[in-house]
């Protein structure tokens, strides 16, 4: 099973990036085989509007099952939903920690955006 | 003629003087108050909204029976209002711009265009002044498709006054876009001056001739009068500070009413204007 998570680096030890829509990087974690890739997301860094519906449809691109990030807003969390991917937040501090938080089943999966619509 | 009264910095006055200047002139006058998000002029005019039309955009439907889901029309739009999910495909009709752009790609018309409202367009007239304004409804998060709206109403017969939106955002470059004067007002104080600098950076680009008022004036030698005087700067006229224009305003009434003297000073910005404009025919004037 494959997850995504919202990454401020390219290393385990890298913060988690508490933005979705506009967040750098998203690391692909493979949770069977433990590997992990980088995959970039920074045409969202200067997007005027609709980076969250955009990064929602990266994501829906590459095959995962969950997102974990810090808040996902509305418009986002509609097209994860559309797509079947199921969100998780978390204050986790590094990627590593969240990832272990995650297979252990502790994040949470509140089943809504905990953001209000935002332009930026 | 076409003029535009803009400022940068919001509270300077604009409304104030494109009122007063409407109301100032002495031939067949338009006012049109271009500041879809918060219209104030009539609040200052004493008649009635005679017609009243929807403002209408075209977003994009998607007939989900005809759609296959092939992503064009997700590729096309710049403005992330479609995203194409392989097994379904969403519209976001608050993000789109309505270019057109998806319907024409579709391989198999399955979008069509249907009117969205998004805002108000209001008239009015009484005898020497015909007024309109655009109000963007509540919800909407775009103001240039009311802007267009209460612009396509100018009449290239008249002197044509448009009440600009504070800012240089899009509202404001549509507001003062193919018009042929802008005047910016401002005030004397370190933001009236930071924003002046921005609107007519903008204008500069635009390659609309400007020039500047300067309201609430204490001081003749002042922040904008140096910066004028730096980047050689027409100043039309500074208004000096006035409780009993406050008092005025806080009544309803226009400039005018609290200083009938500038209604002649007035008249002659717009002579100014026109020589400006066209200086082989030099106007007439105190």
């Amino acid at each position: 099973m494959k997850i995504a998570i919202t990454a401020y680096g390219e290393s385990l030890a890298d913060a988690v990036d508490s933005r979705f829509g506009r967040a750098s990087k998203f690391m692909v974690y493979d949770l069977d085989k433990d590997t992990f890739e980088i995959v970039n997301n920074s045409q969202n860094l200067n997007a005027p509007q609709g980076a969250g519906i955009q990064a929602a449809q990266n994501v829906a691109d590459l095959g995962v099952e969950a997102v974990i990030t810090g808040h996902c807003g509305p418009k986002a969390f509609s097209v994860l939903k559309a797509a079947g991917i199921i969100v998780y937040n978390t204050e986790a501090k590094t990627i590593q920690e969240a990832i272990q938080l995650f297979k252990e089943g502790k994040l949470t999966n509140t089943g809504s955006p905990d953001v209000d619509a935002h332009w930026v | 003629m076409k003029i535009a009264v803009a400022s940068g910095k919001g509270g300077t006055g604009k409304t104030t003087i494109a009122v007063a200047l409407a109301l100032a002139a002495d031939e067949p006058v338009q006012l049109l108050d271009c500041d879809v998000e918060e219209p104030n002029c009539h609040i200052f005019l004493s008649f009635n909204t005679e017609e009243e039309a929807d403002v209408e955009v075209l977003k994009p439907v998607i007939d989900e029976t005809k759609c296959i889901n092939c992503g064009r029309c997700a590729e096309i739009c710049q403005f992330n209002a479609i995203v194409n999910l392989k097994i379904k495909t969403l519209v976001f009709p608050e993000l789109c711009h309505s270019c057109g752009g998806c319907s024409l790609v579709c391989p198999t018309k399955a979008i069509t265009e249907e009117k969205y409202r998004v805002g108000i367009l209001q008239k009015a007239n009484s005898i020497d002044l015909e007024f309109a304004m655009g109000k963007l409804d509540i919800g909407q998060a775009m103001a240039v498709p009311v802007i267009k709206a209460v612009k396509a109403l100018a009449d290239n017969n008249k002197i044509v006054i448009f009440d600009a939106p504070p800012g240089t955002s899009c509202p404001f470059i549509q507001t003062v876009s193919d018009t042929d004067f802008v005047i910016l007002i401002t005030e004397p104080t370190p933001f009236g001056r930071h924003d002046l600098s921005l609107a007519v950076d903008t204008i500069r680009k635009l390659g609309i001739p400007f020039a500047v008022i300067i309201n609430r004036v204490t001081a003749k030698e002042n922040l904008i009068t140096e910066y004028c005087r730096q980047q050689n700067i027409d100043i039309f006229l500074q208004i000096s500070e006035d409780r009993a224009v406050a008092e005025a305003y806080s009544r309803g009434e226009n400039l005018l009413q609290a200083k009938p003297q500038l209604k002649t000073v007035l008249q002659d910005v717009i002579i100014r204007i026109k020589n400006i404009l066209d200086p082989g025919k030099t106007q007439g004037g105190c």
